[in-house]
């Protein structure tokens, strides 16, 4: 049997209110908010953020990488190779993007369920457009990530699947001229026209081959690159209320290829085993997924939850949002450009840079973070181990706020780290209100975007405030 | 430590120190004509006397030839040196040492820093290609780690602790006032210092060193040739030094309140000295006060307070001009700005000053000690070099 053997999401911490734009550029008052993937994420690091969730669960025998966006941070090179690299999965496994269009995600998707091996399948976007259009007010950011293939005892199947169907169609609805930074789109009625045909077929097709009746549906997902068509559907549809799975708009905004498992993530985080779930995408045509959920969901559901992560997040201004999109350059600081990081000591170091792997004395059990060969605790030399840390939190020690440091998101917040079980390293935060960092608070890992200069990503680790555990401040004088 | 020193075989016959400032009109090359032009003459002798060069300098050139060139040398060896901040004295150190061996009569150490071409906030240190990877932050946000460290460790709160920096501001920044070869000449009231804008935690722009351009030089002979020069020299009775392993950026056993480096170049420089008591023993000292809090930690770093104190001991006015021990009396760091190669020179020309009685008499400190100490420090809280000499005016019994 084949299915889905296990699912992460991952939503960006910052949230874009609607209203905001309004009251910045004029015009109605729009509702709701959107996830605004920060200044140092693109879609390479909230892939990794996704994935890593998973890895716990990965097989040994897993066949590829796969890795599909909208919004890539380079063409050419693989991005999939960076994830790669940052989960720490072996040379043997491949790494693929499939760039481009929206529908990739749910192609990756479609394609991986008819596989025979296990594969890792993830897709991450960033949704915007020209400042006041409505992507850019109904776009999201975020990613979401399947293991998917032949279950075994070890990796049983969560959601078995029961039918993919597509129908394609080639008409002019959106798209974009590589290189732009927006959109473009036809007139919104005659998307209603060239869609519903190839839902049609694609749902009925989908619903044939896996024997189901449509009330039989317990989770409706209807999502993609056209909120108006899809409405239709489910008007024409005359689903029931109750089926409907919430798309997120009022929340997330519509994040492109990664939607549509964000979507079904999202059912599968609320299904009971046994449920059914259907998933509609709207893309140039139609794919349709039928899949059931098994008893083995409930307890390998993922956490946090899509709607734990909605509703968590913090407010970012509408300018900041602007210059994080490259939509509102800004003064810097008087200081030199970011130096782009060379090609062959990044590669000597691939293990420290994009897995945070330091190394531990085999002789004294002294950790080193980056990597050693001379040990600072005994003075052996070559007698280390590789150490993954990025999945190992720990404790600030002491922290700074530097507001001269160049960032396209000042001040830029830094701490000494020390990490559980041993040693220590000088990282950025992110993510971070400055006030609320402190001596003491504990802090995970994350993927980052450092700077891009050069034309080059320069991908790193920072940290991240996790907990609220106030730490006293000292009394006295 | 097993640094055997060579306590009072060299002797400064020569000293020289141009004014540190922002120099537009003036180059590099114009900066070592000078500082060298004006050295010479202080020791009484000419270009063609010098044996051989120690040019430090950060980024202002490569080789010794960035010496040989302006001052047409052309027959003499000239090495340049880079230690990062402590560059200049890194310079001083080794001109000593090829006297005190015997390869040289007579050697010059010279120490230059042009930094107001880049047109950069701050220092911009050449580093080489890299993996990317090291977060780069700006030297005042690394030195302001020392900052909640310090306050948590000894219970000060950060009120305090902002009193405490801003009274090192205030302290460098009088001094300064008094020293026509500053950057910065004039006092700053301390609710300006406290207000400045916040260039990272709880340091404002005065609890940062300036940028400037400048240049220092020292000539050096054999002690028992000194007299032959001057019936003033200062006969060099410590040269530590330590660079560190990078230990306390990685080693959580380290707590961000206090430099290993220093405390241990200190020491090595005590013992070489034959000094028991720094606090008693010293007239005065130069150290690295590239930001406010370096200065305080400094202060038990180097003996002059024991650990935990030294904040009480600078609002006491333990380290001021005419305090108990007067620390940075020509106005430091905080006034002269940091011409990373030519600092550590500038420090030891204070010391030539204040110890021969050379000062002008609104800064000289009157006392019959001895002995004066520079400190001199490159890097970073948890990963830096350290430089302490101690020179005297007379002999050792």
């Amino acid at each position: 049997m084949s299915g889905i053997l296990g699912y992460a999401t991952y939503l960006p911490h910052y949230r874009l209110e609607r209203k905001s734009i309004g009251e910045a550029l004029g015009g109605p008052p729009a509702k709701g908010t959107r996830t605004v993937a920060s200044y140092d994420e693109d879609s390479t690091s909230m892939a990794v953020a996704a994935s890593r969730r998973l890895l716990p669960r990965l097989p040994g025998d897993l066949a590829a990488l796969q890795f599909a966006t909208t919004a890539p941070a380079y063409l050419d090179k693989t991005n999939a190779t960076a994830v790669h690299a940052a989960l720490g999965l072996p040379p043997g496994v491949g790494a693929y993007d499939m760039g481009g269009a929206v529908r990739s995600g749910v192609g990756l998707l479609a394609a991986a369920l008819a596989s025979t091996r296990r594969n890792l399948v993830v897709a991450a976007d960033i949704r915007s457009g020209l400042p006041g259009s409505e992507d850019e007010r109904e776009g999201g950011d975020g990613a979401a990530a399947f293991l998917v293939g032949p279950g075994e005892a070890a990796h049983p199947v969560l959601a078995e699947c029961l039918a993919v169907a597509s129908a394609t169609g080639e008409f002019l609805e959106r798209w974009r001229v590589p290189g732009e930074s927006f959109s473009r789109r036809w007139e919104e009625r005659f998307g209603v026209h060239a869609f519903l045909p190839h839902v049609g077929r694609a749902v009925a097709a989908a619903l044939a081959q896996a024997g189901v009746a449509p009330d039989d549906v317990q989770h409706l997902i209807v999502t993609g690159t056209h909120a108006r068509a899809a409405g239709a559907f489910l008007r024409m549809s005359r689903a029931k209320a109750e089926v409907l799975v919430d798309d997120l708009a009022a929340t997330v905004g519509n994040t492109g290829a990664a939607h549509p498992g964000l979507l079904l993530a999202s059912a599968l985080d609320a299904a009971r085993p046994g449920a059914v779930v259907a998933l509609v995408v709207l893309a140039d045509g139609a794919d349709v997924l039928v899949l059931r959920a098994t008893e083995a969901l409930a307890e390998h559901r993922s956490s946090p939850t899509v709607a734990e992560q909605a509703a968590a997040g913090r407010r970012v201004a509408y300018a900041d949002f602007l210059t994080w999109r490259g939509m509102l350059p800004r003064q810097g600081p008087r200081r030199p450009d970011p130096v782009p990081p060379a090609a062959p000591p990044a590669l000597r170091s691939e293990e420290w840079k994009f897995g945070f792997t330091g190394s531990r004395c085999r002789d004294c059990g002294t950790r080193h973070l980056p990597p050693q060969r001379v040990c600072a605790g005994c003075g052996a030399v070559d007698h280390m181990t590789p150490e993954r840390l990025a999945d190992v939190p720990g404790t600030i020690a002491t922290f700074t706020i530097d507001r001269l440091a160049y960032s396209p998101s000042p001040p830029v917040v830094a701490a000494v780290v020390d990490f559980d079980g041993g040693g220590r390293y000088r990282c950025e935060l992110t993510d971070v209100d400055p006030a609320a960092v402190g001596i003491g608070r504990r802090v995970e890992m994350t993927f980052r975007r450092l700077f891009a200069a050069g034309g080059v990503q320069n991908y790193f680790w920072k940290a991240r405030l996790i907990g609220d555990a106030a730490v006293p401040e000292p009394q006295g004088v | 430590m097993a640094s055997k020193g060579i306590r009072d075989r060299v002797a400064i016959v020569g000293m020289s120190c141009t004014r540190f400032d922002e120099h537009w009109d003036k180059s590099t090359d114009d900066l070592l004509v000078e500082a060298a032009g004006e050295v010479l003459a202080s020791a009484g002798v000419a270009k063609d006397d010098i044996d051989a060069y120690w040019l430090g300098t950060m980024a202002s050139g490569m080789s010794g030839m960035t010496l040989a060139k302006p001052l047409k040398l052309g027959t003499k060896p000239v090495s340049r040196l880079e230690n990062l901040c402590a560059t200049a004295s890194e310079a001083f150190r080794n001109a000593c040492y090829a006297v005190a061996a015997g390869a040289y009569d007579i050697a010059m150490a010279i120490g230059v820093e042009k930094l107001k071409d880049s047109g950069y906030s701050g220092l911009v240190l050449p580093l080489p290609p890299n993996d990317g990877t090291t977060a780069d932050l700006t030297a005042p946000a690394l030195f302001s780690l020392l900052a909640p460290a310090y306050a948590r460790k000894y219970g000060v709160t950060e009120e305090k602790l902002k009193e405490v920096f801003t009274r090192i501001a205030w302290k460098n920044h009088h001094n300064g006032s008094l020293n026509p070869r500053a950057q910065f000449r004039k006092e700053v009231a301390p609710e300006v210092i406290c207000n400045s804008p916040l260039v990272a935690g709880p340091l404002g722009i005065f609890d940062c060193s300036g940028v400037s351009d400048g240049a220092a030089a020292a000539i050096i002979v054999r002690a028992e040739d000194a007299p032959r020069y001057t019936d003033k020299p200062l006969f060099v009775k410590a040269l530590a030094f330590v660079a560190g392993a990078g230990g306390g950026a990685n080693d959580p056993g380290y707590d961000y309140t206090t430099f290993p480096e220093v405390v241990l170049s200190g020491q090595d420089a005590y013992t070489q000295a034959g000094v028991t008591d720094p606090r008693a023993e010293l007239a005065m000292a130069e150290v690295h006060d590239c930001f406010t809090p370096t200065e305080l930690i400094l202060m038990e770093d180097l003996g002059f307070a024991p650990r935990g104190t030294a904040w009480q001991e600078v609002l006491n006015g333990t380290f001021d001009l005419h305090g108990d021990l007067p620390v940075n009396p020509d106005g430091g760091l905080k006034s002269f700005g940091h011409p990373v190669g030519a600092s550590g020179l500038r420090m030891i020309f204070e010391c030539w000053l204040q110890l021969r009685g050379e000062a002008p008499p609104e800064r000289q400190i009157h006392t019959d000690k001895t002995l004066g100490l520079t400190h001199n420090l490159g890097g970073y809280p948890g990963e830096c070099v350290s430089f302490v000499s101690i020179v005297g005016s007379r002999p050792s019994e």
